[in-house]
């Protein structure tokens, strides 16, 4: 079964448009990333060169990674229930878009402008610790490769995992309010890890690093495909599972 | 090799005689309740059909079924020439549209983003020359550039028809269109169905107005779970009601019983106030001309006289009415 690449399209630029004429959604999603530079802008402009260790800039560079956790998450849980409980899913169920195209085109939706402000804000933050932190502590933070690698590389992984649990409990949740409550767990792991970083249970390493990256691919692969098995027309439109005839 | 002009002529012909939605034995369970069970039909291309029933019948779950949104628990359907089947989901739901009870507008996007968006669905080409044209087809052409939040209900509703004319379906399944309107809205959107009759497009109204199917519909179906009747009103009127007069007298009659009685083709009579009756005939143009005689010869002031109308309503409340009674 062939996916039609301007069906996904359609529900990409739909989805663009109505988050453009929600300023609360663009407000949350600009707001959110600007609290996650606090801590790190802090670590790197009050630290001396001769207090600061590694580890302190390996934890703030690794707080950063849970905005593109935080930011789809509430967008990804709106994403089904939302059009549920606005009365528009129905008639978009009336067309021929089928479940896979829905669910890309709105996971598409969601991580683009994720992706667009999670890499603006890593640059940015780099930028300004580049060109105004103490070269000393600039040189410590530019020295954390393995962290800047998982930077990048993380970012539409962890991306995509916070999207597929975001869309999965908005596939099954009745509420939009209870959705996106549900959809922030996605963001638990992730700070899991960090947290074991921080304290030095997992070395942050290259090999580390990709090996992590491999499992979440795998991991957003396969979830993916189970939230489009979720999504079940019959139940979306009357509360009642299909059951085969 | 592709078709000559004449052979794509003698398809079109072909299908055009098979019905545009063929529904047999359909049967839709949700565990133990039955939405609806053994559901029979036929629409013909060009038709306005009305399906109607009180709330609950089934109306609804009907057209969702049809339209691939859920799937029957029994039974078959051909939908456009498709059969009804979870593989052929897509191709039945490219050629039908359907607006459903609410028209499930995006409120923030403009009546155009809107129709783009769906034009876009259904991978149409030339979306801005369909888009003008459907909302011509619903004078909403100046309209276009408002955003949807700010339409009336009324003005929604022919927004939500501009979408379901988008694709130039085969049929286009209006579920309750004017439920919620206001008389003035409610007969706009008439007009827009009968203009869309003009046109030849097949139409499936789901109503409970019954006026609304009586004015619209050139066949309608009630339903109550099971399918109760089918035909053209005055079909149905036919089927289920005798022919009758209706006579208005200046002063009630002293003896209508010996009166009425003795006419041949006369079957009863009653009176539910003075100066009224109702006579129940055989056949009404027979029966007329002997009962006026009759009026005449015992002196009556004779101030109306005319065949008995029974309309839709009297149809499906006689239908429902049975059910209740059956239920009891």
């Amino acid at each position: 079964m062939a996916l039609n690449a301007a069906r996904v399209g359609a529900v990409v630029r739909k989805e663009l448009r109505d988050y453009r004429r929600k300023r609360s959604i663009v407000a949350t999603m600009v707001i959110l990333p600007a609290v996650f530079l606090i801590q790190p802008s802090l670590a790197v402009f009050l630290s001396s060169p001769s207090t600061a260790t590694a580890q302190t800039f390996r934890v703030s560079l690794l707080l950063l990674l849970l905005i593109p956790v935080i930011t789809p998450s509430t967008l990804a849980a709106y994403a089904v229930v939302g059009e549920r409980e606005q009365g528009t899913l129905e008639p978009l169920l009336t067309t021929p878009l089928r479940r896979q195209e829905f669910i890309l085109g709105k996971a598409a939706a969601v991580m683009i402008p994720t992706l667009a402000l999670s890499y603006a804000v890593f640059g940015l933050f780099l930028g300004v610790v580049r060109v105004f932190a103490n070269p000393t502590i600039a040189s410590d933070v530019f020295h954390q490769g393995p962290i800047l690698l998982a930077l990048f590389l993380f970012t539409p992984l962890l991306a995509g995992w916070a999207i597929v649990v975001g869309l999965a409990v908005s596939v099954r949740a009745s509420e939009v309010r209870v959705a996106q409550q549900l959809g922030m767990l996605a963001s638990l792991p992730t700070l899991g890890v960090v947290i074991l970083m921080g304290v030095g249970v997992i070395t942050p390493t290259f090999t580390v690093a990709a090996a992590f990256a491999a499992g979440l691919l795998v991991i957003d692969v396969r979830a993916s495909r189970i939230v489009s098995r979720m999504f079940d027309r019959e139940r979306l439109i009357t509360g009642a599972k299909a059951v085969e005839p | 090799m592709s078709a000559t002009v004449g052979e794509v002529e003698a398809e079109a012909t072909v299908a055009d005689r098979e019905p545009a939605l063929v529904v047999n034995q359909l049967t839709k369970r949700f565990g133990e309740r039955t939405a609806f069970s053994d559901v029979s039909f036929e629409v013909a291309h060009g038709e306005v059909f009305g399906f109607l029933g009180p709330n609950g019948a089934g109306k609804t779950t009907t057209v969702r079924t049809l339209g691939t949104l859920i799937a029957p628990t029994s039974g078959s359907a051909i939908v456009a020439g498709i059969p009804l089947s979870p593989a052929n989901g897509v191709e039945i739901r490219q050629r039908i549209s359907i607006m459903p009870e609410s028209p499930g507008l995006y409120l923030r996007l403009t009546v155009t983003e809107n129709l783009e968006y769906f034009a876009g669905l259904y991978g149409l080409r030339q979306p801005a020359q369909r888009i003008a044209s459907a909302l011509a087809a619903v004078n909403l052409g100046d309209r276009a550039g408002d955003l949807c939040g700010g339409l009336s209900k009324g003005l929604r509703q022919r927004v939500g028809l501009a979408r379901t004319l988008l694709s130039d379906p085969v049929i286009m399944f209006l579920d309750e269109p004017t439920s919620g309107l206001d008389p003035v809205a409610a007969r706009e959107v008439h007009n827009l169905i009968n203009q869309l009759r003009e046109r030849g497009v097949t139409i499936f109204l789901t109503t409970h107005r019954l006026e609304e199917a009586e004015k619209l519909c050139d066949r309608v179906a009630i339903l109550n779970t099971t399918l109760r009747s089918i035909g053209r009103p005055e079909e149905l009127r036919e089927r289920l009601f005798k022919g009758g007069l209706t006579i208005k007298t200046r002063v009630p009659l002293s003896d209508p019983e010996q009166l009425f009685s003795p006419i041949p083709g006369v079957d009863a009579w009653s009176s539910e106030r003075p100066g009224f009756y109702l006579l129940s005939v055989s056949d009404p143009e027979v029966a007329a001309p002997e009962v006026t005689r009759r009026l005449v010869g015992a002196g009556a002031d004779v101030l109306a006289i005319g065949e008995a109308r029974h309309s839709l309503e009297d149809v499906y409340l006689e239908l429902i009415d049975e059910d209740v009674e059956a239920q009891r």
